[in-house]
Protein backbone atom coordinates (compact mmCIF):
# COMPACT_ATOMS: atom_id res chain seq x y z
CA UNK A 1 0.00 0.00 0.00
CA UNK A 2 1.52 3.37 -1.15
CA UNK A 3 1.59 5.44 2.38
CA UNK A 4 1.02 8.36 0.66
CA UNK A 5 -2.27 7.39 -0.23
CA UNK A 6 -5.09 8.87 1.42
CA UNK A 7 -6.11 5.16 2.75
CA UNK A 8 -2.56 5.03 3.13
CA UNK A 9 -2.22 8.05 5.62
CA UNK A 10 -5.56 7.05 7.64
CA UNK A 11 -4.42 3.25 8.07
CA UNK A 12 -1.44 4.41 9.74
CA UNK A 13 -2.96 7.23 12.06
CA UNK A 14 -5.46 5.47 13.44
CA UNK A 15 -2.32 2.93 13.73
CA UNK A 16 -0.78 5.07 15.62
CA UNK A 17 -3.48 6.36 17.73
CA UNK A 18 -4.56 2.74 18.39
CA UNK A 19 -0.79 1.56 19.64
CA UNK A 20 -0.16 4.71 21.78
CA UNK A 21 -3.28 4.13 23.26
CA UNK A 22 -2.78 0.01 23.66
CA UNK A 23 0.67 0.54 25.54
CA UNK A 24 -1.36 1.68 28.70
CA UNK A 25 -4.10 -0.30 29.18
CA UNK A 26 -4.86 0.09 32.73
CA UNK A 27 -5.79 3.71 31.55
CA UNK A 28 -8.43 2.48 29.14
CA UNK A 29 -10.58 0.52 31.85
CA UNK A 30 -10.61 3.40 34.00
CA UNK A 31 -13.76 4.51 32.02
CA UNK A 32 -15.39 1.32 32.00
CA UNK A 33 -14.40 1.18 36.08
CA UNK A 34 -16.20 4.89 36.26
CA UNK A 35 -19.05 3.67 34.00
CA UNK A 36 -19.44 -0.15 36.55
CA UNK A 37 -19.11 1.79 39.70
CA UNK A 38 -21.23 4.57 39.52
CA UNK A 39 -23.99 2.72 37.56
CA UNK A 40 -24.04 0.76 41.23
CA UNK A 41 -23.89 3.79 43.21
CA UNK A 42 -27.92 4.57 41.78
CA UNK A 43 -29.45 1.55 43.36
CA UNK A 44 -27.26 2.09 46.28
CA UNK A 45 -28.19 5.88 46.87
CA UNK A 46 -32.08 5.26 45.42
CA UNK A 47 -32.91 1.81 47.34
CA UNK A 48 -32.63 -1.38 45.57
CA UNK A 49 -36.36 -1.50 44.53
CA UNK A 50 -36.69 -3.35 40.63
CA UNK A 51 -39.76 -0.96 40.01
CA UNK A 52 -38.04 2.47 40.50
CA UNK A 53 -34.85 1.05 39.32
CA UNK A 54 -36.14 -0.11 35.57
CA UNK A 55 -37.95 2.80 35.36
CA UNK A 56 -34.98 4.81 35.60
CA UNK A 57 -32.47 2.61 34.08
CA UNK A 58 -32.40 3.88 30.54
CA UNK A 59 -31.17 7.66 31.86
CA UNK A 60 -29.11 6.22 34.38
CA UNK A 61 -26.88 4.21 31.83
CA UNK A 62 -27.36 7.27 29.07
CA UNK A 63 -25.85 9.71 31.95
CA UNK A 64 -23.33 7.78 33.40
CA UNK A 65 -21.62 7.07 29.76
CA UNK A 66 -21.78 10.48 28.89
CA UNK A 67 -19.32 11.30 32.10
CA UNK A 68 -17.41 8.16 31.24
CA UNK A 69 -17.14 9.74 27.91
CA UNK A 70 -16.24 13.16 29.28
CA UNK A 71 -13.60 11.88 31.62
CA UNK A 72 -12.41 10.23 28.99
CA UNK A 73 -11.90 13.32 26.39
CA UNK A 74 -10.05 14.73 28.81
CA UNK A 75 -6.73 12.78 27.93
CA UNK A 76 -7.43 13.10 24.46
CA UNK A 77 -4.65 15.30 23.34
CA UNK A 78 -2.84 15.61 27.04
CA UNK A 79 0.06 13.66 26.44
CA UNK A 80 0.59 14.53 23.04
CA UNK A 81 0.35 18.29 24.17
CA UNK A 82 2.79 17.68 27.23
CA UNK A 83 5.43 15.77 25.36
CA UNK A 84 5.17 18.33 22.23
CA UNK A 85 4.39 16.09 19.56
CA UNK A 86 1.35 17.99 19.30
CA UNK A 87 3.03 20.88 17.93
CA UNK A 88 4.56 19.43 15.31
CA UNK A 89 1.67 17.51 14.57
CA UNK A 90 0.13 20.84 13.77
CA UNK A 91 3.43 21.32 11.28
CA UNK A 92 2.85 17.89 9.82
CA UNK A 93 1.53 19.32 5.23
CA UNK A 94 -1.52 16.69 6.10
CA UNK A 95 -4.58 18.73 6.69
CA UNK A 96 -4.90 19.05 10.23
CA UNK A 97 -8.80 18.13 9.96
CA UNK A 98 -7.98 14.52 8.67
CA UNK A 99 -5.39 13.97 11.66
CA UNK A 100 -8.06 15.08 13.90
CA UNK A 101 -10.76 13.16 12.74
CA UNK A 102 -8.71 9.80 12.51
CA UNK A 103 -7.56 10.54 16.12
CA UNK A 104 -11.07 11.32 17.71
CA UNK A 105 -12.04 8.07 15.84
CA UNK A 106 -9.25 5.86 17.35
CA UNK A 107 -9.86 7.38 20.75
CA UNK A 108 -13.79 6.67 20.09
CA UNK A 109 -13.01 3.11 18.95
CA UNK A 110 -10.51 2.10 22.41
CA UNK A 111 -13.49 4.70 24.99
CA UNK A 112 -16.78 5.31 23.52
CA UNK A 113 -17.08 1.52 21.79
CA UNK A 114 -15.94 -0.29 25.22
CA UNK A 115 -18.81 1.55 27.06
CA UNK A 116 -21.48 0.43 25.04
CA UNK A 117 -20.75 -3.32 24.57
CA UNK A 118 -20.28 -3.13 28.71
CA UNK A 119 -23.74 -1.20 28.87
CA UNK A 120 -26.15 -4.16 28.01
CA UNK A 121 -24.50 -6.07 31.42
CA UNK A 122 -25.12 -3.33 33.53
CA UNK A 123 -28.57 -2.84 32.09
CA UNK A 124 -29.14 -5.79 33.52
CA UNK A 125 -27.80 -5.30 37.01
CA UNK A 126 -30.13 -2.19 36.83
CA UNK A 127 -32.85 -3.82 36.17
CA UNK A 128 -33.78 -2.82 32.72
CA UNK A 129 -36.07 -4.60 30.84
CA UNK A 130 -34.79 -6.92 27.95
CA UNK A 131 -37.11 -5.16 24.92
CA UNK A 132 -34.49 -2.23 25.21
CA UNK A 133 -31.20 -4.02 25.46
CA UNK A 134 -30.78 -3.72 21.24
CA UNK A 135 -31.52 0.04 21.02
CA UNK A 136 -29.82 0.41 23.92
CA UNK A 137 -26.52 -0.73 22.31
CA UNK A 138 -27.69 0.98 19.09
CA UNK A 139 -28.39 4.35 20.80
CA UNK A 140 -24.93 4.48 22.98
CA UNK A 141 -23.01 3.34 19.84
CA UNK A 142 -24.21 6.37 17.65
CA UNK A 143 -24.33 8.77 20.68
CA UNK A 144 -20.80 7.73 21.97
CA UNK A 145 -19.68 8.74 18.79
CA UNK A 146 -21.01 12.49 18.99
CA UNK A 147 -20.08 12.86 22.72
CA UNK A 148 -16.31 11.77 21.53
CA UNK A 149 -16.34 14.55 18.99
CA UNK A 150 -17.83 16.76 21.40
CA UNK A 151 -15.89 16.27 24.04
CA UNK A 152 -12.79 16.28 21.34
CA UNK A 153 -13.80 20.19 20.73
CA UNK A 154 -13.58 21.08 24.62
CA UNK A 155 -10.49 19.12 25.25
CA UNK A 156 -8.99 20.69 22.22
CA UNK A 157 -10.26 24.26 23.61
CA UNK A 158 -8.82 23.72 27.09
CA UNK A 159 -5.63 21.65 26.45
CA UNK A 160 -3.15 24.84 27.10
CA UNK A 161 -4.83 25.62 30.27
CA UNK A 162 -3.59 24.55 33.71
CA UNK A 163 -6.93 23.59 35.24
CA UNK A 164 -8.92 22.67 31.70
CA UNK A 165 -10.32 19.35 33.64
CA UNK A 166 -12.88 21.16 34.94
CA UNK A 167 -13.58 23.73 32.17
CA UNK A 168 -13.87 20.95 30.08
CA UNK A 169 -16.75 19.89 31.96
CA UNK A 170 -18.43 23.16 31.71
CA UNK A 171 -17.57 24.00 28.15
CA UNK A 172 -19.11 20.47 27.00
CA UNK A 173 -21.84 19.51 28.84
CA UNK A 174 -24.72 21.98 27.47
CA UNK A 175 -23.01 20.82 23.92
CA UNK A 176 -24.13 17.78 25.30
CA UNK A 177 -27.76 17.52 26.52
CA UNK A 178 -29.43 17.19 22.93
CA UNK A 179 -27.70 13.90 22.53
CA UNK A 180 -28.75 12.61 26.21
CA UNK A 181 -32.12 13.85 25.28
CA UNK A 182 -32.46 11.83 22.12
CA UNK A 183 -30.62 8.60 23.59
CA UNK A 184 -32.68 8.62 26.21
CA UNK A 185 -35.82 8.67 24.77
CA UNK A 186 -34.85 5.62 21.92
CA UNK A 187 -34.25 3.70 24.92
CA UNK A 188 -37.29 5.13 26.71
CA UNK A 189 -39.58 4.30 24.20
CA UNK A 190 -37.80 0.78 23.65
CA UNK A 191 -38.41 -0.03 27.01
CA UNK A 192 -42.15 0.42 26.67
CA UNK A 193 -42.48 -1.08 23.14
CA UNK A 194 -43.04 2.04 21.03
CA UNK A 195 -40.90 2.31 17.88
CA UNK A 196 -37.69 4.32 18.48
CA UNK A 197 -36.80 4.81 15.19
CA UNK A 198 -37.14 8.58 14.82
CA UNK A 199 -34.57 9.54 17.87
CA UNK A 200 -31.97 6.66 16.66
CA UNK A 201 -32.17 7.83 13.59
CA UNK A 202 -31.50 11.81 14.81
CA UNK A 203 -28.52 10.30 16.75
CA UNK A 204 -27.44 8.59 13.40
CA UNK A 205 -28.07 11.95 11.96
CA UNK A 206 -25.51 13.68 14.91
CA UNK A 207 -23.15 11.04 13.99
CA UNK A 208 -22.67 12.15 10.99
CA UNK A 209 -22.87 15.67 11.32
CA UNK A 210 -20.00 15.88 13.83
CA UNK A 211 -17.94 13.35 11.86
CA UNK A 212 -17.89 15.72 9.40
CA UNK A 213 -17.88 19.18 11.00
CA UNK A 214 -15.99 18.52 14.23
CA UNK A 215 -12.88 18.29 13.26
CA UNK A 216 -13.38 21.89 11.94
CA UNK A 217 -13.40 23.08 15.25
CA UNK A 218 -11.24 20.94 16.88
CA UNK A 219 -8.00 21.45 14.20
CA UNK A 220 -8.98 24.98 14.45
CA UNK A 221 -9.09 25.02 18.67
CA UNK A 222 -5.78 23.00 18.38
CA UNK A 223 -4.08 25.94 16.55
CA UNK A 224 -5.53 28.63 19.01
CA UNK A 225 -4.57 26.22 21.94
CA UNK A 226 -0.87 25.96 20.39
CA UNK A 227 -0.53 29.47 19.27
CA UNK A 228 -0.90 31.00 22.82
CA UNK B 1 -20.31 52.91 0.74
CA UNK B 2 -17.30 50.12 1.59
CA UNK B 3 -15.20 52.58 3.02
CA UNK B 4 -18.35 53.82 5.60
CA UNK B 5 -18.10 50.01 6.99
CA UNK B 6 -14.75 49.86 7.25
CA UNK B 7 -14.56 52.85 9.22
CA UNK B 8 -16.58 50.61 11.95
CA UNK B 9 -13.71 48.08 11.90
CA UNK B 10 -11.50 50.70 13.01
CA UNK B 11 -11.58 51.07 17.10
CA UNK B 12 -11.07 54.70 17.30
CA UNK B 13 -13.57 55.21 14.17
CA UNK B 14 -15.80 53.24 16.17
CA UNK B 15 -15.43 55.12 19.22
CA UNK B 16 -16.39 58.62 17.78
CA UNK B 17 -18.98 57.19 15.89
CA UNK B 18 -20.79 55.21 18.49
CA UNK B 19 -20.36 58.23 21.21
CA UNK B 20 -22.28 60.07 18.24
CA UNK B 21 -25.22 57.54 18.21
CA UNK B 22 -25.28 56.60 21.99
CA UNK B 23 -27.24 59.75 23.60
CA UNK B 24 -30.10 58.76 20.37
CA UNK B 25 -30.14 55.54 21.38
CA UNK B 26 -30.58 55.68 25.01
CA UNK B 27 -33.15 58.33 24.35
CA UNK B 28 -34.90 55.67 22.40
CA UNK B 29 -34.03 52.66 24.84
CA UNK B 30 -35.52 54.98 27.49
CA UNK B 31 -38.61 56.24 26.03
CA UNK B 32 -39.76 53.09 24.21
CA UNK B 33 -39.20 51.07 27.77
CA UNK B 34 -40.95 53.22 30.16
CA UNK B 35 -43.90 53.81 27.34
CA UNK B 36 -44.19 50.12 26.83
CA UNK B 37 -44.41 49.19 30.62
CA UNK B 38 -46.40 51.66 31.76
CA UNK B 39 -48.81 50.89 28.89
CA UNK B 40 -48.56 47.33 29.32
CA UNK B 41 -49.02 47.62 32.81
CA UNK B 42 -51.80 49.97 33.33
CA UNK B 43 -53.63 50.24 30.64
CA UNK B 44 -54.13 46.92 28.72
CA UNK B 45 -57.28 44.69 29.58
CA UNK B 46 -56.48 41.64 31.98
CA UNK B 47 -55.93 38.04 30.35
CA UNK B 48 -59.61 36.17 30.73
CA UNK B 49 -57.66 33.58 31.85
CA UNK B 50 -54.73 34.80 33.33
CA UNK B 51 -56.20 37.67 34.63
CA UNK B 52 -53.49 40.27 35.59
CA UNK B 53 -50.66 37.70 35.88
CA UNK B 54 -49.96 37.70 32.04
CA UNK B 55 -48.44 41.48 32.51
CA UNK B 56 -44.70 40.10 32.77
CA UNK B 57 -44.53 39.33 29.23
CA UNK B 58 -43.70 42.56 28.56
CA UNK B 59 -40.46 41.85 30.55
CA UNK B 60 -39.98 38.04 29.76
CA UNK B 61 -40.64 38.20 25.83
CA UNK B 62 -38.11 40.83 24.95
CA UNK B 63 -35.47 39.29 27.58
CA UNK B 64 -35.59 35.72 25.82
CA UNK B 65 -36.04 37.37 22.43
CA UNK B 66 -32.97 39.10 22.86
CA UNK B 67 -31.12 36.52 24.85
CA UNK B 68 -31.25 34.57 21.80
CA UNK B 69 -30.59 37.44 18.92
CA UNK B 70 -27.29 38.31 21.58
CA UNK B 71 -25.77 34.73 20.88
CA UNK B 72 -26.41 35.24 16.85
CA UNK B 73 -24.57 38.36 17.33
CA UNK B 74 -21.63 37.10 19.42
CA UNK B 75 -20.94 34.32 16.99
CA UNK B 76 -21.46 36.04 14.08
CA UNK B 77 -19.14 38.99 15.71
CA UNK B 78 -16.68 35.39 16.91
CA UNK B 79 -17.02 34.20 13.31
CA UNK B 80 -16.29 37.40 11.69
CA UNK B 81 -13.10 37.99 14.46
CA UNK B 82 -11.83 34.87 12.90
CA UNK B 83 -12.39 34.94 9.24
CA UNK B 84 -10.90 38.97 9.11
CA UNK B 85 -8.66 39.07 12.08
CA UNK B 86 -10.89 42.08 12.76
CA UNK B 87 -9.70 42.94 16.54
CA UNK B 88 -13.07 45.07 16.95
CA UNK B 89 -15.00 42.29 15.99
CA UNK B 90 -13.01 40.13 19.15
CA UNK B 91 -14.12 42.53 21.65
CA UNK B 92 -17.70 43.20 19.95
CA UNK B 93 -18.09 38.93 20.92
CA UNK B 94 -16.54 39.42 24.59
CA UNK B 95 -18.81 42.34 25.43
CA UNK B 96 -21.93 40.32 24.58
CA UNK B 97 -21.50 36.94 26.43
CA UNK B 98 -22.06 39.10 29.97
CA UNK B 99 -25.15 41.16 28.48
CA UNK B 100 -26.53 37.85 27.07
CA UNK B 101 -25.89 35.61 29.56
CA UNK B 102 -28.16 38.41 32.19
CA UNK B 103 -30.95 38.87 29.45
CA UNK B 104 -30.65 34.89 29.82
CA UNK B 105 -31.23 34.71 33.29
CA UNK B 106 -33.79 37.38 33.08
CA UNK B 107 -35.64 35.64 31.23
CA UNK B 108 -35.65 32.76 33.19
CA UNK B 109 -36.55 33.95 36.18
CA UNK B 110 -39.34 36.24 35.04
CA UNK B 111 -40.35 32.68 32.93
CA UNK B 112 -40.45 30.95 36.58
CA UNK B 113 -42.24 33.81 37.93
CA UNK B 114 -45.17 33.92 35.36
CA UNK B 115 -44.88 30.01 35.55
CA UNK B 116 -46.01 29.45 38.84
CA UNK B 117 -49.72 31.48 39.19
CA UNK B 118 -50.22 30.25 35.29
CA UNK B 119 -48.99 26.73 35.45
CA UNK B 120 -48.71 25.83 39.35
CA UNK B 121 -44.92 25.05 38.88
CA UNK B 122 -41.83 27.08 39.09
CA UNK B 123 -40.04 25.09 36.39
CA UNK B 124 -41.20 22.57 33.98
CA UNK B 125 -38.29 20.46 31.75
CA UNK B 126 -40.12 21.27 28.45
CA UNK B 127 -38.31 21.74 25.59
CA UNK B 128 -37.75 25.50 25.17
CA UNK B 129 -37.12 26.06 28.64
CA UNK B 130 -34.56 23.07 28.65
CA UNK B 131 -32.93 24.56 25.57
CA UNK B 132 -33.22 28.61 27.18
CA UNK B 133 -31.19 27.19 30.33
CA UNK B 134 -28.50 25.39 27.72
CA UNK B 135 -28.35 28.64 26.16
CA UNK B 136 -27.23 30.25 29.92
CA UNK B 137 -24.78 27.31 30.52
CA UNK B 138 -23.78 28.54 26.96
CA UNK B 139 -23.15 32.17 27.69
CA UNK B 140 -21.68 30.70 31.68
CA UNK B 141 -18.80 28.76 28.90
CA UNK B 142 -17.99 31.33 27.09
CA UNK B 143 -17.38 33.95 29.84
CA UNK B 144 -15.06 31.41 31.55
CA UNK B 145 -12.96 29.91 28.97
CA UNK B 146 -12.31 33.40 28.26
CA UNK B 147 -11.26 34.15 31.49
CA UNK B 148 -8.94 30.99 31.21
CA UNK B 149 -6.74 32.16 28.95
CA UNK B 150 -3.51 34.45 30.47
CA UNK B 151 -3.54 35.50 26.37
CA UNK B 152 -6.49 37.25 25.01
CA UNK B 153 -5.99 37.12 21.75
CA UNK B 154 -6.08 33.45 21.49
CA UNK B 155 -9.07 33.89 24.53
CA UNK B 156 -10.99 35.44 21.94
CA UNK B 157 -10.37 33.25 19.06
CA UNK B 158 -10.93 30.37 21.49
CA UNK B 159 -14.17 31.67 22.62
CA UNK B 160 -15.13 32.60 18.87
CA UNK B 161 -15.14 29.08 17.87
CA UNK B 162 -16.91 28.19 21.33
CA UNK B 163 -19.84 30.81 20.31
CA UNK B 164 -19.65 29.46 16.93
CA UNK B 165 -20.04 25.31 17.71
CA UNK B 166 -22.70 26.50 20.38
CA UNK B 167 -25.04 27.79 17.70
CA UNK B 168 -26.92 25.14 16.67
CA UNK B 169 -29.10 25.64 20.20
CA UNK B 170 -30.47 28.88 18.54
CA UNK B 171 -33.02 26.98 15.70
CA UNK B 172 -33.81 24.60 18.43
CA UNK B 173 -34.90 27.31 20.93
CA UNK B 174 -36.74 28.93 18.84
CA UNK B 175 -38.70 26.22 17.12
CA UNK B 176 -38.57 23.99 19.53
CA UNK B 177 -42.27 25.20 20.48
CA UNK B 178 -43.39 23.81 17.11
CA UNK B 179 -41.39 20.44 16.81
CA UNK B 180 -42.58 19.07 19.98
CA UNK B 181 -45.49 18.75 22.38
CA UNK B 182 -44.69 21.10 25.55
CA UNK B 183 -46.26 23.39 27.71
CA UNK B 184 -44.96 26.66 26.38
CA UNK B 185 -47.43 28.01 23.95
CA UNK B 186 -46.48 27.98 20.31
CA UNK B 187 -45.21 31.25 18.84
CA UNK B 188 -48.30 34.16 18.82
CA UNK B 189 -46.91 36.82 16.95
CA UNK B 190 -46.77 36.36 12.81
CA UNK B 191 -44.81 38.77 11.06
CA UNK B 192 -46.90 37.81 8.10
CA UNK B 193 -50.18 37.56 8.96
CA UNK B 194 -52.81 37.63 11.75
CA UNK B 195 -50.86 37.19 15.02
CA UNK B 196 -52.86 34.90 17.68
CA UNK B 197 -52.31 37.48 20.00
CA UNK B 198 -54.93 40.70 20.92
CA UNK B 199 -53.78 43.92 19.09
CA UNK B 200 -54.32 45.47 22.47
CA UNK B 201 -51.57 43.40 24.01
CA UNK B 202 -49.22 43.08 21.16
CA UNK B 203 -48.77 46.82 20.72
CA UNK B 204 -46.96 47.61 23.95
CA UNK B 205 -45.20 44.16 23.61
CA UNK B 206 -43.95 45.43 20.12
CA UNK B 207 -42.80 48.51 22.36
CA UNK B 208 -40.48 47.05 24.61
CA UNK B 209 -39.89 44.62 22.37
CA UNK B 210 -37.78 47.82 20.54
CA UNK B 211 -36.74 48.64 23.66
CA UNK B 212 -35.49 45.97 24.78
CA UNK B 213 -33.24 45.66 21.57
CA UNK B 214 -31.84 49.43 21.75
CA UNK B 215 -30.86 48.77 25.52
CA UNK B 216 -29.25 45.69 24.45
CA UNK B 217 -27.68 48.08 21.91
CA UNK B 218 -26.78 50.77 24.31
CA UNK B 219 -24.89 48.38 26.64
CA UNK B 220 -22.83 46.65 23.93
CA UNK B 221 -22.11 49.90 22.51
CA UNK B 222 -21.15 50.82 26.34
CA UNK B 223 -18.79 47.75 27.15
CA UNK B 224 -17.10 48.02 23.84
CA UNK B 225 -15.97 51.55 24.29
CA UNK B 226 -15.33 50.36 27.24
CA UNK B 227 -12.95 47.55 26.00
CA UNK B 228 -11.28 49.67 23.59
CA UNK B 229 -10.47 52.22 25.63
CA UNK B 230 -8.79 49.23 27.49
CA UNK B 231 -6.76 47.50 25.05
CA UNK B 232 -5.93 50.84 23.13
CA UNK B 233 -4.84 52.79 25.88
CA UNK B 234 -1.13 53.02 24.71
CA UNK B 235 -2.33 54.36 21.36
CA UNK B 236 -2.24 58.34 21.23
CA UNK B 237 -5.83 59.70 20.32
CA UNK B 238 -6.63 57.46 23.94
CA UNK B 239 -3.98 59.52 26.17
CA UNK B 240 -5.39 62.62 24.05
CA UNK B 241 -8.54 61.76 25.66
CA UNK B 242 -7.83 60.86 28.55
CA UNK B 243 -6.11 64.04 29.27
CA UNK B 244 -8.80 65.86 27.91
CA UNK B 245 -11.07 64.63 30.19
CA UNK B 246 -8.89 64.89 33.68
CA UNK B 247 -8.20 68.55 32.27
CA UNK B 248 -12.49 68.94 33.48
Amino acid sequence: MNPLSLTGLCRALLRRELTVMLRSRAELANPLFFFLMVCALFPLGLGPSPQLLATMAPGILWIVALLSVLMASDSLFRSDFEDGTLEQVLLSPVSLYLIVLIKTLGHWLLTGLPLTLLAPLLALMLQMPSSGLVVLVLSLAAGSLVLSFIGAIGAALTVGLKRGGVLLSLLVLPLFVPVLIFGSAAVQRAVQGMDSVSPLALLAAMALLSLALAPLAIAGALRVSLDQ
Amino acid sequence: MWGWFHKWSSPRWFYQLSGRLLPWLAVLTALTLVAGVAWGLLFVPPDYKQGNSFRIIYIHVPAAAVAMAGYMVMAVAGAISLIWRIKLADMVMKCCAPIGAALTFLALVTGAIWGKPTWGTWWVWDARITSVLVLFFLYVGVLALYEAFDNKEAAGRACAILALVGAVNIPVIYWSVEWWYSLHQPASISFTGESSIHPSMLRPLILTIIGFYSFFAVSLLLFVRNEILNRERNTRWVRELILADSKV
